[in-house]
C-alpha cells in the first residue's frame, strides 16, 4: 500500500527525520492559510501516488498567499498524468504546502528489501534528484548500499559509512548519520516495503531535509499496521481492483486487453496472459483467484470481469491443487444462470475434483461454455471467441 | 531417490486444520508416512488417524519426524518455521501464502546458521515420485514416474507442467515448488544444484517469473551443469510496477522483466520457451536432441 508525500513525512517525521515545515490542504482557502503560516512563499505540490509531478503541472512555487491559493485552485480537481499512471492519471484531491528551501545539494536514500540475502539494504547516492535505476545503469560507482543485519539491527557505523561515502562529512556527518538511523528505524517499525526519500537536500543554511519521501508497506502486514493502513487512499486506486478487493479478490488487476481471465495461482494467472497474448489476443485483466473456494466467490469474480465493457470474452483457467475444480464448475454455472457474464466463456478445468468439475457441467444443459483440453487450447479459443469465431 | 524426500522421510503437519487434514490424507494414500500433526492445546487427539501433538518437539521426540509441513495462517507462520527449526527439523515446507516479509527477514537470518533448509512459504510443496513421498498441496494424479526434475516458483504451474509432461509420456523424478516469496529458504539455484546431483534425474524444468534476480543467479549455475534444463518465465505480458499475485512478482527494475530474465538463461545455455504452453512438447525435443529420451 501506497501513502502519500504529506503521509510518508508525517510517518517520517515520527521517527526524527527531518522534513520541511508545511502541512496538507484540502480547498484553494486552506492553501493560502497554509502559505500564510509559512510567511508567504510556498511550494504548493500535487498528492497523487505518482512520480514526475513537477513536469505534469502538479508542483508550482507560490510567492504569496494570494498565489498559492491560484496554484492551489488550478492543481486541485485536476488529474495529474504521468508516464507512471497511464492516460487517465489519477485525481489530485489534496496539495503539500511547504516552506521553500535554498538548495546547496541533493542526495537519493532508501531502504528496501533486498531478496537474496533477504535483509533490508540502505542505498545512497550523492545524485540526488534523479531516476536511481538510471544512476544504477549509468554510474554504478556512484551507488553505495549497507545491508542492516536483522541479528544487531542497524549499527551507527552504517550511517557513517554511507555518510563519508557520499560526501556528507564535518558538521553533517552527524545528522545525515542519525537520518539515515532514523529512516531505517521507520521503515522496520512500520513493516516497509520501499521507502525512498529523493532527494534528501542541503540547504545553504546547513540542514539537511527530506524534501520529498515515498513509502509503501508490505501488503502482508496490513493487519499489524492499522493506523498507517487506515491513510488508505481509495481515489487513487482502480474502481474495478477496489470492487474486486471489497469482495474478497485480493489478486486483480485491471489491463487494457478484451479476454476476461479467471485463474488459480498467481504464476499460471501470468502464464494464462502470456498465452493469451501468444494466441494473438490481449487479455483485461490479471486474476488469481487466490484461497476464495466457494461458489459465490467465484461468481462474484466473474460478475467483476463480466461488468468490464471492454470484455469480449471470459477464459476460466483452473489447474486445481488447493483450489477444487468442483467448485469452480459450480461458480461458473451459478455466474452464467445468474446472467453474471453474458461474454462467450472458455473453461479449462485440471487436477484436484477434475473428473466432478467436468460431470458438473456436462450436467448444466441449459447453459452455454466453450471447453478447452489444456491451456494452450483454452487461449486459442478464448481469442477466437472473442472475435466472434467458432 | 530424486530430491529432499524419500521412502523414510516422516512427516508432521504443523496446523492440522481444513487444509492439513486434507492434504495430509492425499499424502497418506499416495503412500507417504504422516506421523504426526501439531496444533497447539489439541496435544492427545487423533484426528483421521494421526495423533496430533501440542509442539514440533514433541512429534519429533514421539515420531522422529524429519520434515515438517506448514499450514499455520500468515501471521503466526514465521514463528511455526522457527520452531521447527529449533526442533531440529531437517526439511521445513512453509505452504502459507501472505508472511510479512520482515517476519521472513528473521526467518532467513536464523536458517543461515541452522541445519535445517527451508522450502518456500507460499509454495504447493516437494514430490518424489518413485519414492511416493509426498510433502505439499500438489495433485497427485497427474505425476508420473520418471527422469524429468521440476522446479517452479508458482504452484499452479508445477502442475500445468507436469501435466503436459505426463500427457507426452515424460515421466517425472519430481517436484520442488520454490515459492512466490520474495524471501524464500531455498532458491531456484539451490534447487537446480540438488537435481543435478541427483541421478534419478536427466533433465530439469525450470519455470520463473517476472520479479527480483533469482533467475539471473540460477543462470549463472546452469552454465556449469551437465543436464539439460527447460526454462519458462510466467509474466512477459505483465504491466511493470504492479505486483501480480505474489508479493515477489513485481517488476521494479531492467532485470525483472520476463525478456531480462529469458535472456540470461538463453546466455547460459537453457532452452528458453515463450509460450507456456510448450512446456512439455519442449522437453521433449530437448530429451530426443540429447539422445535421452
Amino acid at each position: 500500500m501506497k501513502l502519500h508525500e504529506y503521509q510518508a513525512k508525517e510517518l517520517l517525521a515520527r521517527y526524527g527525520v527531518p522534513v520541511p515545515k508545511g502541512r496538507v490542504a484540502r480547498t484553494p482557502e486552506d492553501a493560502e492559510a497554509a502559505a500564510r503560516e509559512l510567511g508567504g512563499r510556498a511550494v504548493i505540490k500535487a498528492q497523487a501516488h505518482t512520480g514526475a509531478r513537477g513536469k505534469a503541472g502538479g508542483v508550482k512555487v507560490a510567492n504569496s498567499p494570494e498565489e498559492a491559493r491560484q496554484h492551489a485552485q488550478a492543481i486541485l480537481g485536476m488529474r495529474l498524468v504521468t508516464h507512471q499512471t497511464g492516460p487517465a492519471g489519477l485525481p489530485v484531491e489534496a496539495v503539500l504546502v511547504e516552506e521553500l528551501v535554498d538548495i546547496e545539494r541533493e542526495i537519493y536514500l532508501s531502504v528496501a528489501i533486498d531478496n537474496t540475502p533477504g535483509m533490508p539494504v540502505i542505498i545512497a547516492s550523492a545524485q540526488g534528484g534523479m531516476d536511481i535505476e538510471e544512476v544504477a545503469a549509468s554510474s554504478p560507482e556512484a551507488i553505495f548500499k549497507q545491508h542492516v543485519d536483522p541479528a544487531c539491527g542497524f549499527q551507527p557505523y552504517q550511517g557513517r559509512a554511507l555518510a563519508f561515502a557520499i560526501g556528507l562529512d564535518g558538521d553533517l556527518l552527524g545528522p545525515a548519520a542519525a537520518l539515515i538511523g532514523n529512516l531505517v528505524r521507520a521503515f522496520e517499525a512500520s513493516d516497509g516495503a520501499i521507502a525512498e526519500i529523493n532527494p534528501v537536500v542541503v540547504t545553504k543554511d546547513g540542514r539537511l531535509l527530506a524534501a520529498d519521501a515515498k513509502f509503501s508497506i508490505d501488503d502482508n502486514a496490513d493487519y499489524r499496521q492499522k493506523s498507517i493502513a487506515e491513510q488508505r487512499d481509495r481515489s487513487q486506486e482502480d474502481d474495478r481492483e477496489l470492487d474486486a478487493h471489497d469482495n474478497g479478490i485480493q489478486n486483480y488487476i485491471a489491463l487494457d486487453g478484451d479476454i476476461g481471465c479467471l485463474v488459480n495461482g498467481a504464476g499460471l494467472a501470468m502464464a494464462t496472459m502470456d498465452a493469451i497474448k501468444f494466441a494473438g489476443g490481449e487479455p483485461a485483466n490479471f486474476l488469481d483467484i487466490g484461497t476464495a473456494n466457494n461458489p459465490n466467490a467465484i461468481a462474484a469474480a466473474l460478475r467483476l470481469i463480466g461488468s468490464d465493457p471492454n470484455v469480449k470474452a471470459v477464459l476460466v483457467n483452473i489447474f486445481g491443487g488447493l483450489a477444487r475444480t468442483d467448485v469452480i464448475a459450480e461458480g461458473v454455472i451459478i455466474a452464467k444462470r445468474q446472467g453474471l457474464i453474458s461474454q462467450p466463456t472458455v473453461v479449462r478445468l485440471s487436477g484436484t475434483n477434475m473428473e466432478l468439475g467436468m460431470k458438473l457441467l456436462d450436467e448444466a444443459t441449459d447453459i452455454d461454455l466453450i471447453r478447452a483440453d489444456g491451456f494452450a487450447d483454452g487461449a486459442r479459443k478464448a481469442v477466437a471467441a472473442s472475435r466472434g469465431e467458432k | 531417490m530424486a530430491v529432499l524426500m524419500d521412502r523414510n522421510s516422516r512427516v508432521v503437519v504443523q496446523g492440522f486444520g481444513g487444509a492439513g487434514q486434507r492434504e495430509a490424507k492425499t499424502s497418506i494414500a499416495y503412500g507417504t508416512q504422516v506421523v504426526a500433526g501439531v496444533t497447539p492445546g489439541r496435544g492427545g487427539q487423533t484426528i483421521e488417524g494421526v495423533p496430533i501433538y501440542n509442539t514440533v518437539e514433541d512429534a519429533v521426540a514421539k515420531h522422529q519426524a524429519n520434515v515438517s509441513l506448514i499450514f499455520v495462517p500468515a501471521p503466526f507462520a514465521a514463528d511455526a518455521i522457527l520452531e521447527a527449526e529449533s526442533a531440529g527439523v531437517p526439511l521445513i515446507i512453509c505452504i502459507t501464502e501472505g508472511i510479512p516479509t520482515l517476519d521472513m527477514v528473521k526467518v532467513k537470518r536464523v536458517l543461515k546458521s541452522s541445519k535445517s533448509r527451508l522450502i518456500g512459504p507460499n509454495c504447493p510443496g516437494v514430490i518424489s515420485v518413485a519414492q511416493r513421498s509426498r510433502a505439499g498441496i500438489m495433485p497427485v494424479d497427474v505425476y508420473m514416474e520418471g527422469k524429468v526434475g521440476v522446479i517452479s516458483r508458482s504452484g499452479t504451474l508445477v502442475y500445468e507442467a507436469v501435466d503436459q509432461l505426463t500427457r507426452l509420456g515424460i515421466g517425472q523424478s519430481g517436484s520442488v515448488g520454490v515459492g512466490g516469496d520474495p524471501i524464500i529458504g531455498t532458491t531456484q539455484r539451490e534447487a537446480l544444484e540438488l537435481f543435478e546431483a541427483d541421478p534419478d534425474t536427466e533433465a530439469i524444468v525450470l519455470i520463473g517469473e517476472i520479479g527480483g534476480t533469482a533467475e539471473q543467479e540460477a543462470a549463472e549455475f546452469i552454465k556449469t551443469m551437465k543436464k539439460p534444463v527447460v526454462a519458462f518465465i510466467g509474466g512477459a505480458t505483465a504491466p511493470p510496477g504492479r505486483r501480480m499475485g505474489h508479493a515477489g512478482a513485481i517488476i521494479s527494475g531492467a532485470a525483472g522483466t520476463a525478456s531480462a530474465k529469458q535472456q540470461a538463461l538463453r546466455d547460459a545455455g537453457a532452452t528458453v520457451v515463450e509460450n507456456p504452453g510448450d512446456i512439455g512438447s519442449t522437453m521433449q525435443r530437448v530429451l530426443k536432441e540429447k539422445g535421452i529420451a
